[in-house]
């Protein structure tokens, strides 16, 4: 029995928890794989499709004119971290089901510190994604500074944190596996979409000011945004601003969704 | 001052909506005690588990283990239970190793520290030598003992077990019941076994009555089958249930 809780305690139930996800990941290959598709498949084929359809205008941090395809890479790391959160919330709902989160919530440690180690342990998935997608971009000739490979890493853990984060606030709020369908249509589809992820906005704007601006206040926007000046060694400050502040919103409602005194496990309804 | 009970619930009640799950339950557990919770299926067993282990917010009545409250001190409280789910909560894509380490990391154990703790309890278990594999190739009851090992590395003073012997053979729940007994005579731990068969609770052990959300008996076996009139514990837990008042807004 444990007498008290230092940092060594933190530590050890942290690596302990990156450890699981980890290996979980390994196991798992097929999520593996799929997530490594995903982005591919669209800069593969999608890329090469509209390269001739939208033309891409020489917007900050790009100095020239570039291809679609290096307009897009960003945005689909940001995807990347996007459906990494998402599978993270998703395997909450399953660990919820299947009794493993009760396993991690009689843990000694503060429950906030759980679900920060519980992200923390996505994000650091979802980061090794990212590169080993941008290193076999590498050969679409999707090709930043080398520096950048280094400056994108802060960025992709925001990134990352804020997305993950907002994996958990959904998982708090999905009741049960059936429904993360919706949480597809609803929330990735939508934040996806509505974001320069696959088009600068100024494109956007012709069409619709209110899409626009829809499209600029979506995190995920900023998200991208942050990820593809970061590529370049350049520092967005309002997207890294909207991040932030995002991040903090998201946890705040995970840490409440997630009390066992106020939040939705005592609001659920019966015992599971 | 006496020393505080392993654990002590105390006038807790709790309810889902409009359904009462839990009427003012009170009960005690001294360390030692091997206390069989009896009761059918709904009359708030997991309900009570959630609320000792702070799944639940214990909104009305006190649980506090080894005199810390659960609500207000939950750190020292859990660091002394261990807890065997009703649902499996094994990692089946992990080894057995890699699911005890990960719950010793959960509660703050140093792998070094883990790794000689995992020997002893796997071995106590009869399992030390599938540490390796990965918990999908093991049988249910091996599944299972996997688990009381995996509640007991982190050296509790409180075993909590809900429903632990559900869907098993009768070999497997021999045999869990007596590690768990001998946990309990020789180490001192406080067991609370919540089940419904009744066969599970043998003379020598304490019994707790729940039935529709309110402790019908609490207390020694020989106890609880003479008070109620009756000659074995099976037909006292009838006569309690038979004539215990229906509980309002229950099915």
């Amino acid at each position: 029995m444990m007498v008290g809780l230092g940092p060594a305690q933190y530590a050890r139930c942290l690596g302990g928890i990156v450890r699981r996800e980890a290996l979980r990941w390994v196991h798992q290959r097929s999520r593996f794989v799929s997530a490594l598709v995903r982005p591919l498949v669209w800069l593969a084929i999608f890329a090469a499709g509209f390269r001739f359809v939208l033309g891409v205008s020489i917007v900050p941090p790009y100095e020239t004119y570039i291809p679609y395809e290096v307009y897009i890479a960003p945005g689909l790391v940001a995807m990347i971290l996007l459906f990494q959160g998402m599978q993270s919330s998703l395997s909450m709902v399953y660990d919820r089901e299947m009794g493993s989160m009760r396993l991690l919530m009689v843990s000694p440690l503060p429950r906030w510190f759980l679900l920060t180690a519980k992200l923390i342990a996505g994000v650091i998935v979802s980061i090794v994604q990212a590169y080993i997608f941008l290193a076999i971009a590498w050969f679409w000739e999707i090709e930043p500074p080398l520096l950048g490979y280094l400056t994108v890493l802060p960025a992709l853990a925001l990134a990352g944190l804020m997305l993950g984060a907002l994996g958990l606030v959904l998982s708090s709020f999905i009741r049960q596996l059936e429904n993360f369908a919706g949480v597809m249509n609803f929330v990735i589809f939508p934040m996806f979409f509505a974001s320069s992820a696959l088009y600068p906005l100024w494109h956007v704007k012709e069409a619709s000011l209110t899409l626009y601006w829809i499209c600029e206040i979506n995190p995920f926007s900023q998200a991208t945004e942050l990820i593809r000046f970061a590529l370049y060694g350049q520092i967005e400050w309002l997207s890294a601003g909207v991040v932030t502040a995002s991040l903090l919103i998201f946890m705040v409602l995970a840490i409440y969704g997630y009390d066992p005194g106020r939040g939705l496990i005592a609001r659920r309804g019966g015992p599971e | 001052m006496p020393p505080a009970p392993a654990l002590a619930v105390a006038e807790v009640s709790h309810a889902f909506g409009p359904r009462a799950a839990l009427d003012q339950v009170s009960f005690a557990l001294r360390p030692g005690d091997f206390t069989v919770l009896l009761g059918l299926n709904g009359a708030g067993k997991t309900t009570l588990f959630s609320l000792i282990t702070g799944l639940y917010h214990c909104g009305q009545g006190r649980i506090s283990v080894f005199g810390h409250d659960i609500s207000t001190e939950p750190s020292p409280a859990l660091a002394r239970i261990g807890v065997v789910f009703q649902q499996s909560t094994l990692d089946l894509d992990l080894t057995v190793e890699q699911n005890l380490f990960y719950h010793a990391a959960l509660h703050g154990m140093a792998r070094a520290a883990a790794a000689p703790r995992i020997a002893i309890e796997l071995d106590r278990v009869g399992l030390l030598a599938r540490r390796k594999d990965r918990t999908r190739y093991l049988s249910g009851g091996q599944r299972r003992r996997v688990e009381v090992a995996r509640a007991l590395i982190h050296d509790p003073t409180l075993l909590l077990l809900d429903e632990p012997t559900v869907g098993l053979d009768m070999e497997s729940r021999g045999f869990l019941l007596e590690h768990v007994r001998r946990l309990c005579a020789e180490q001192r731990l406080a067991v609370l076994w919540a089940t419904h068969l009744i066969d599970e609770a043998g003379a020598d052990a304490k019994a707790i009555v729940l039935h529709g959300g309110r402790v019908l008996a609490d207390g020694p076996v020989p106890a609880i089958v003479r008070d109620a009139g009756a000659a074995n514990l099976k037909a006292a837990f009838d006569t309690l249930v038979a004539s215990a008042p229906a509980i309002g807004g229950r099915p």
